[in-house]
């Protein structure tokens, strides 16, 4: 018998062993999966949870329940991958052979790499919203707050879902507004690129709509630390910004699993080839999700786009054949902008965002780069899309995991 | 487009970055230098220098690597290169804008 193992009973890797499990059978196979957890988070409610919009139920529910089960699921900490060994060593040193292994441990939020980030006002004016604990905190903080200034902060890039810090932002002005008491409260955007998002025709849009909802940017930020005391961000520069309740998103990185292993960047990052999703140092490990360096953004969509590309490419590598080169970098996001509406955007690796209707050309439902409240119903609808068809390994209907470009207003990327 | 840097025509993109690195010398990293008010040092060339060797090697440039990269720190960066120093510098440097990642 063979052994595939999955890391990580998160988004990807539970979307691995529900597509897997359907091709690779015993007694020819056996497949584990493994996570110290819990809990899974259906993490893009992290951003709705400060705004009183979702509950904790609406986003929690435990990772057994999605695991098929003739996949054995092996709750521990993993203490060390040995590539050159195909194994992999538990907490408890006992080791597990593979003949294939997915590493889909995702990343995590690192406040300790900028100096005062965790420091004494960390949950009490200091937050993120990336965690569960973090959002939570926040909504404790802004049910009775009483204004001043909230200053929502990117770190340094590559982060989970690029967009969520600018969502809050809206959302933020939409909640006071609701409460009448937007003219108490001052917003900023403090990023480290030179605009409100990475991709030009994206920028602009957003821009537009950061200046319409007077919140104010400040970019190319690169913090060198958070001042406690005195509360405040600071750049190398030199230029400081005040803040009342500082919102942060800090430093991301891969797990530190990686670092013990010797498989990581210098942020844990896996290197992986971008279109096969295999490891560029070992043929029998294949990246996906958050945990890979590919050039693609760190978003649930993208990892679900990947999965169903990396089952193809497993199944042609266990039967000797070469690899399907053909992750494109496809990437699906709705961005919330407040007041019941929201944005969709559909990019890859070397198209922008652009203007158009999705997923039928010409028709829609949904308008990419514009305002609706359709997209915003489409990016609630998501969340029993999520449980219910995506972590399960469903195709969604007429979404294809290569990027559509009929029905599309393109200019190719800049700086391709 | 093209525009006269250092007496000599020179590709530029919208934003300024040399599309050909061939066509970069010393005197064209100088008068770009100083458009952008600057003028330079030992301590510039060691960064522009190991900006371009990067590059040539297909390393993804970062604050971050540039920081720990042992040629300079952040805080140093920043005074060589106020505002946004990895932009100006690269730009000096002839080589294309960091695309900073998605």
């Amino acid at each position: 018998m063979k052994n595939l193992v999955i890391l990580g009973a998160g988004t990807a890797g539970t979307m691995m062993a529900n597509h897997l499990h359907h091709h690779l059978k015993t007694p020819d196979w056996n497949i584990s999966i493994i996570d110290e957890r819990d809990k899974h988070y259906y993490q893009p409610g992290f951003l709705f949870l400060p705004f009183d919009i979702y509950t904790p139920d609406d986003i929690i529910k435990t990772v057994d329940e999605f695991i098929p089960k003739d996949v054995s699921l092996i709750k521990s900490r993993v203490d060390k991958i040995l590539p050159e060994e195909n194994k992999v060593q538990l907490a408890d040193g006992k080791q597990l052979d593979y003949d294939v292994l997915i590493i889909a441990t995702g990343a995590k939020i690192s406040p300790e790499e900028t100096p005062g980030m965790g420091g004494e006002e960390w949950q009490k004016s200091v937050f993120d919203f990336y965690t569960f604990e973090g959002a939570l905190a926040l909504r404790n903080k802004l049910r009775d707050w009483t204004g001043g200034n909230l200053v929502v902060h990117i770190t340094e890039m590559p982060i989970k879902c690029p967009v969520a810090p600018l969502e809050f932002a809206f959302l933020a002005d939409s909640f006071f507004k609701n409460k009448d008491m937007r003219d108490k409260v001052g917003i900023t955007y403090v990023t480290p690129l030179s605009g409100a998002f990475t991709k030009p025709k994206a920028t602009e849009a957003l821009t537009h709509l950061l200046d319409e909802k007077h919140i104010r940017i400040e970019s190319d930020f690169a913090i060198e630390q958070v001042d406690n005391e005195n509360k405040q961000i600071i750049d190398y520069g030199g230029r400081a910004i005040p803040f009342d309740i500082l919102v942060t998103v800090p430093t991301n990185k891969g797990d530190e699993l990686m670092d013990r292993s010797g498989m990581g960047d210098d942020l844990n990052y896996v290197p992986t080839n971008k279109a096969t999703l295999q490891s560029k140092v070992y043929p029998n490990i294949f990246v996906l999700g958050d945990a890979s360096d590919i050039p693609a953004s760190k978003a649930g969509s993208v990892a679900h786009f990947e999965a169903e590309i990396l089952t193809d490419n497993i199944l042609h590598f266990v039967k000797g054949e070469p690899l399907s080169e053909e992750f494109d970098g496809h990437a699906n996001c709705f961005i919330e902008t407040g007041n019941d509406k929201a944005l969709l955007i559909d990019f890859n690796y070397t198209h922008e965002p652009v203007e158009g209707s999705f997923p039928f050309p010409g028709i829609g439902p949904l308008r990419l780069l514009k305002e609706s409240r359709m997209n915003h119903m489409g990016k609630l609808a998501f969340r029993w899309i999520y449980w219910n068809v995506l972590l399960k390994g469903t195709h969604i209907p007429f979404v294809s995991a290569n990027m559509s470009e009929s029905g599309k207003h393109y200019e190719k990327a800049l700086n391709e | 487009m093209e525009k006269v840097i250092a007496g000599k025509p020179i590709t530029v993109n919208e934003e300024g970055y040399l599309t050909d690195f061939n066509q970069w010398d010393e005197k064209v990293g100088e008068a770009i230098a100083a458009e952008n008010h600057l003028s330079l040092t030992p301590r510039h060339w060691d960064v522009i220098r190991y900006l371009q060797n990067e590059q040539k090697n297909q390393v993804a440039l970062s604050i971050r690597r540039v920081g720990k990269s042992g040629v300079v720190d952040i805080r140093e960066l920043y005074s060589l290169f106020p505002n946004a120093p990895l932009k100006t510098a690269t730009k000096i440097a002839g080589i294309p804008k960091p695309a900073s990642c998605i």
